[in-house]
């Protein structure tokens, strides 16, 4: 089951207007688009997320945007009893999950009761059009 | 002359606990200064202790005078450093009170021109809006 | 930070306005008030006072405080962030003779003030930059993960799987923490001791999460004095030395949120800083007799005593149960002002704590306390100091 939302009250949104370009904007281009993008370092391949400038590894400033396979596994999660934001509807959960690809994001489940989730759970992405302009890579039970 | 752009909030003062009786008397119309019982200075901008005694509970509010001569000043005529709420040209006084201390405000119907230093003024009030009262300057005997 | 300064900087004399729900001032207020109270413990004047640090989030500038006390020039000054490493700040500038009495001042009023946690600074301000510091709330707020409690929660649970760590056992935490506070007349939160059926039964925030295991938030105004050995052996009181002080942090760091390193479950930053500062006092883990931890998060304690060695990696939790180890009487005794559970979410009262150990005044006290440990910055970047008896 999927978490609610109070269809009054704003969803957090990316921050991403009255600037040029920001290191996360391409990931969020690549949700409207219904796709899961992370960003690869040109030097050395390694994957970084969170998103930024610079390779850590290799120093290298050069980076693409690639499409994630969109598999992974839960690595860890959280139930909220008492929301934190008035958008949201506890109770409710989050999960951080580590994708096939190495870097871990954090999500929802769409299909799965908080109960339910254990760590390793195999997840794959889908995209959730929550509606007020914004569109969020979730996730459903794999297999 | 302060005349303001109408729909552009003017800003008001932040209150606290430090500051509440010296702005609850502006709204009586009145000018009080901060002084120190027992060393008997002034202060402004009110502060939470005498610097001189450290003393924190011998601070208390006093009548100002309201007179004061022109210390420095500026004149805003190019809307570019303004702030948008008021209206072009306006004057900002830096006012050294009676009592020794610097306090800043606008004039009360003095043309720009007319402003120097070493000018002698009093307080004024005028009540912006219910619950919101400024203090300015006019000239002396006017 | 070399061993050169060991022994060398003393903490002289502390101010505390005590902690409360409501402190009726305002930060400035405090600050100038908790100031004066520190410089009147240390036997000092207030024109003695040439530096001022303090941490970024809490109270004015230090100018504007210069200005509150009256002092004439400051030699130094800095803001900090994270923890207490304005501590840091302090030591410098009297060990290397830039000022000769530093003031770390830290009023704060989180319980009536506006807010000061990191997801209303997010929304309160207006991103200009790619600020990898706060954009990074856009991969989590959008998800309803929204503020500490739930950013360590995901941690927690990693702990729990990791080393089988359960509430059961790190419950004791609060438990002991209360005993402390019910024997402290200046707690605020806690006046009888809890049992860990009532840390079980308190109210689940996000989940592994529960109520008590979040420090509340308090009023309260410290300031600590800290000067040169040779200065402090002419005031008032005996001198506390500083045997050392450290920061650590660690690769892949952000705040609470460091989900993409290897092991999510440990606090690689206090370890780091754990290192460093036992390193310059020359002194080991078995030399403390007394631990004032970060208990902003209870499970954040366990896992504080294996980062800084007081117990293997994943015994942590175990270390705490049934509460007789982290108690007065002891091995390690935590936190004996009641931390959290009385004095709420307060960095610098652990300082305080400290230094009433050393001095033989804390309404717990611990039986020759001459060497204790203070941590903050569970999380985050770290820092801590070792306190040692003259």
């Amino acid at each position: 089951m999927t978490i609610q939302y109070n269809p009054e009250k704003r969803i957090p949104h990316p921050a991403l207007w009255g600037v040029l370009y920001r290191s996360s904007t391409p990931f969020w281009e690549g949700a409207k688009q219904k796709e899961l993008r992370l960003q690869r370092c040109k030097g050395c391949g390694a994957f970084l997320h969170p998103p930024r400038p610079m390779c850590p590894h290799c120093l290298s400033a050069e980076s693409e945007w690639v499409r994630a396979k969109g598999k992974g596994k839960v690595y860890s999660w959280v139930t909220y009893h008492e929301s934190p934001n008035p958008a949201f509807k506890a109770p409710y959960a989050v999960v951080l999950v580590e994708l096939e690809e190495g870097p871990r994001i954090v999500s929802n489940m769409i299909d799965t009761k908080p109960e339910d989730i254990y760590i390793g759970m195999p997840v794959e992405v889908v995209f959730d059009d929550v509606g007020q302009d914004l569109i969020l890579p979730k996730f459903k039970k794999a297999g | 002359m302060v005349e303001y752009v109408k729909g552009i909030p003017i800003m008001r003062p932040y209150i606290d606990q430090d500051n509440r009786g010296y702005w609850d008397a502006v709204k009586q119309h009145k000018l009080v200064l901060q002084r120190c019982r027992v060393c008997k200075e002034f202060y402004h901008p009110p502060r939470p202790m005498c610097p001189v005694c450290h003393s924190q509970d011998t601070l208390e509010w006093v009548p100002s005078s309201g007179k004061g001569i022109v210390y420095s000043f500026v004149n805003f005529t190019s809307d570019r450093m303004a702030y948008p709420a008021f209206k072009l040209p306006y004057s900002v006084v830096l006012v050294e009170l009676e009592e020794g201390v610097r306090i800043t405000a606008n004039t009360h119907e003095i043309p720009a021109e007319e402003v120097y230093i070493g000018m002698p003024v009093e307080v004024t009030f005028e009540d912006l809006a219910p619950d919101f009262t400024l203090y300015r300057f006019k000239k002396r005997g006017a | 930070m070399s061993e050169n300064i060991r022994d060398k900087a003393a903490i002289v004399g502390i101010g505390v306005v005590d902690f409360s729900t409501n402190i009726g001032r305002t930060e400035w207020y405090t600050a100038c008030q908790c100031i004066k109270r520190a410089v009147e413990d240390a036997g000092i004047e207030m024109n003695d006072i040439d530096a001022l640090v303090k941490h970024k989030d809490d109270g004015p500038d230090p100018s504007y405080v210069q200005k509150g006390i009256g002092v004439d020039n400051l030699l130094y000054h800095s803001e900090s962030k994270y923890g207490t490493s304005a501590m840091l700040d302090a030591v410098l500038a009297v060990t290397c003779g830039a000022a000769n009495y530093a003031i770390y001042y830290q009023p704060a009023h989180r319980a009536s003030g506006p807010p000061k946690s990191l997801s209303e600074y997010r929304v309160a301000r207006e991103l200009k930059d790619d600020m990898l510091d706060l954009v990074r709330y856009d991969f989590y707020s959008p998800f309803g993960l929204i503020d500490a409690p739930g950013y360590v929660a995901m941690n927690v649970r990693r702990y729990m799987y990791a080393y089988r760590a359960t509430p059961e056992q790190w419950g004791w935490v609060p438990v002991v923490l209360s005993e402390n506070a019910a024997r402290n007349p200046k707690s605020v939160f806690c006046k009888k001791p809890i049992t860990i059926k009532d840390y079980l039964d308190s109210k689940m925030i996000v989940d592994p999460i529960r109520q008590m295991d979040c420090a509340p938030k308090v009023d309260g105004a410290v300031a600590i004095v800290v000067t040169t050995v040779e200065k402090a052996r002419r005031l008032k009181h005996p001198p506390v030395l500083i045997s050392s002080v450290a920061m650590g942090t660690a690769p892949e760091g952000q705040v609470h949120t460091s989900y993409s390193r290897k092991n999510i479950a440990e606090l690689p930053e206090m370890a780091s800083m754990a290192k460093e500062l036992f390193r310059t006092a020359g002194v080991k883990p078995k030399h403390i007799k007394v631990a004032l931890l970060d208990d902003t998060f209870i499970p954040y304690v366990p896992m504080q005593l294996e980062a800084l060695g007081f117990c293997k990696k994943g015994e942590g939790a175990a270390f705490c149960e049934g509460g007789d180890r982290i108690r007065v009487g002891g091995d390690l005794p935590i936190n004996t002002s009641g931390g959290a559970m009385a004095e709420g979410k307060f960095d610098t009262a652990r300082i305080v704590e400290a230094v009433r150990q050393i001095r033989g005044t804390s309404p717990n006290q611990v039986k020759d306390a001459d060497f204790v440990l203070v941590a903050s910055g569970a999380g985050m970047p770290a820092d801590g100091m070792i306190l040692r008896r003259a």
